[in-house]
């Protein structure tokens, strides 16, 4: 009789892709793969398979919530289509209005971190201060103990959030940008242009 | 109240603030290990001691605190100017061409994660603080009454006495030593104490000198010692030098 009822078919994998996605509503940051296996109390390598039956379930234009990869683990998110229902209720204080100064901030500390704000300051040529605290007001950096070197200025690296709000699995996502440095040459012949023009 | 006569009690340095203002100037201090909010605190105490808010004071301490702070914050930025003025023409410009590509390639990735918010804007995701994993238990293991009992048993017994007998110190009795020396003095009008208990150990040397000294003060025997550490020379008290004595006897006791 129960057996009739039954919508599921008793898959284990099923069984197991059930708690997970228990576990995803619960959880307020991306669970990663070791922690969903330890909660799940079950073998990880099949935890990475229910989780593509989850993935399956919820993408998107398949359902309002979609399973996505992103800074180290597994999480729900809203699907893209419903982002202006969710704007009309949630603000987003980590991403709205980021400065040029912080993003350039932002940048230098997710490539070069954990870096302190001298090391941001002799990148950018003015102060970072602002542009720190800011970073840090917002929770897209945060502080990671201090330099070795005199003074022992407090150094900063980029959050879980960081990576969740720019959609990234991991920092190693971010694009190289070895290719940017071609135009050193150029920059250094300009210079020495000018420096000739006024020695003449 | 004179600012520079602030004693200053701090990790890196104590004593007046005039002495540190002159270590830090002629670099015998290092600036970053000394807590400027220590001097600040030292100040504002010295200050609330005081009716009267002396302003001309507080002026003189922002002025030099104020230094001492600019000093401390241009240390921790390495000195740019003086490293490109080192450099000849050629070097400052691959300096500063170094340099510029390296901002370049900040501004880059900072127009990168620009068009990657614009593209993942649209993200809408659930936030708030990491939840706190339940406190693990730790059960104990079943066990049977009776070996409870057992331990609780041996927990019960008295513990041995602790012996002492290492630390005693065996004094051989004061009176056996008055009796010596009386028997001595009645013998001899004098004696030489170190001579008389030179074989002896010394435990048996202190109380022999406790004997002598109660012996002093009972006025059987005067003592002598030309010089400190000279021989002790004990006498028989006689009848003129008993008055002297008692004389002496007399005024210790006013004395005390």
């Amino acid at each position: 009789m129960d057996s009739t009822l039954r919508l599921i078919p008793a898959d284990p994998l099923d069984r197991l892709a059930r708690t997970l996605e228990a576990l995803l509503v619960v959880a307020s940051t991306p669970l990663s793969l070791e922690d969903l296996a330890a909660a799940a109390d079950d073998d990880p390598e099949r935890v990475e398979d229910a989780l593509q039956l989850v993935a399956d379930r919820f993408a998107e234009e398949r359902s309002g919530i979609v399973l996505e990869q992103v800074a180290g683990g597994w999480a729900f998110r809203a699907a893209r289509e419903e982002a202006a229902a969710c704007a009309r209720l949630f603000e987003r204080p980590a991403q709205r209005n980021l400065s040029q100064a912080a993003l350039e901030t932002l940048a230098i500390v997710a490539y070069l971190g954990p870096c302190s704000r001298p090391d941001i300051a002799r990148i950018r040529g003015v102060a970072a201060d602002s542009a720190v605290a800011n970073l840090l007001e917002r929770g897209l950096i945060a502080e990671a103990g201090r330099d070795t070197a005199a003074g022992g200025a407090i150094r900063y690296r980029t959050t879980p959030l960081f990576e969740r709000v720019f959609g990234l699995e991991s920092l190693s996502e971010l694009p190289r940008l070895d290719d940017v440095g071609a135009d050193a040459a150029e920059i250094r012949d300009r210079l020495h242009a000018v420096a000739e023009r006024r020695s003449a | 109240m004179i600012v520079r006569e602030l004693e200053l009690d701090l990790d890196a340095f104590e004593g007046p603030f005039d002495l540190l203002l002159a270590l830090v100037l002629k670099e015998e201090l290092e600036l970053r290990d000394v807590d400027l909010a220590g001097i600040v605190t030292a100040f504002l105490e010295r200050l609330a001691e005081r009716e009267e808010l002396d302003l001309e004071a507080c002026g003189e301490f922002l002025v030099l605190i104020a230094a001492l702070l600019e000093l401390k914050a241009r240390a921790l930025f390495p000195d740019e100017e003086a490293e490109l003025a080192e450099l000849d023409p050629e070097e400052a410009a691959e300096e500063l061409a170094r340099r510029l590509a390296e901002y370049r390639r900040a501004k880059e990735a900072a127009t990168w994660l620009r068009e990657r918010l614009a593209v993942e804007g649209d993200r809408f995701f659930r936030l708030g603080p990491a939840p706190l994993a339940p406190k693990v238990e730790t059960p104990l293991a079943p066990q049977d009454p009776e070996g409870l009992a057992k331990v609780l048993r041996l927990l019960a017994q008295d513990p041995p006495a602790v012996s002492l007998s290492h630390m005693a110190l065996r004094f051989p009795p004061v009176s056996h030593f008055l009796d010596r020396f009386r028997a001595l003095l009645r013998r001899r009008t004098k004696f030489d104490f170190e001579s008389e208990v030179a074989e002896m150990t010394r435990l048996e040397q202190a109380s022999a000198f406790l004997a002598l000294l109660e012996l002093r003060r009972a006025g059987e025997l005067s003592i002598e010692q030309a010089a400190p550490f000279a021989p002790i020379r004990v006498s028989r008290l006689t009848k003129e030098n008993t008055v002297e004595q008692e004389r002496t006897a007399a005024w210790t006791a006013r004395s005390a």
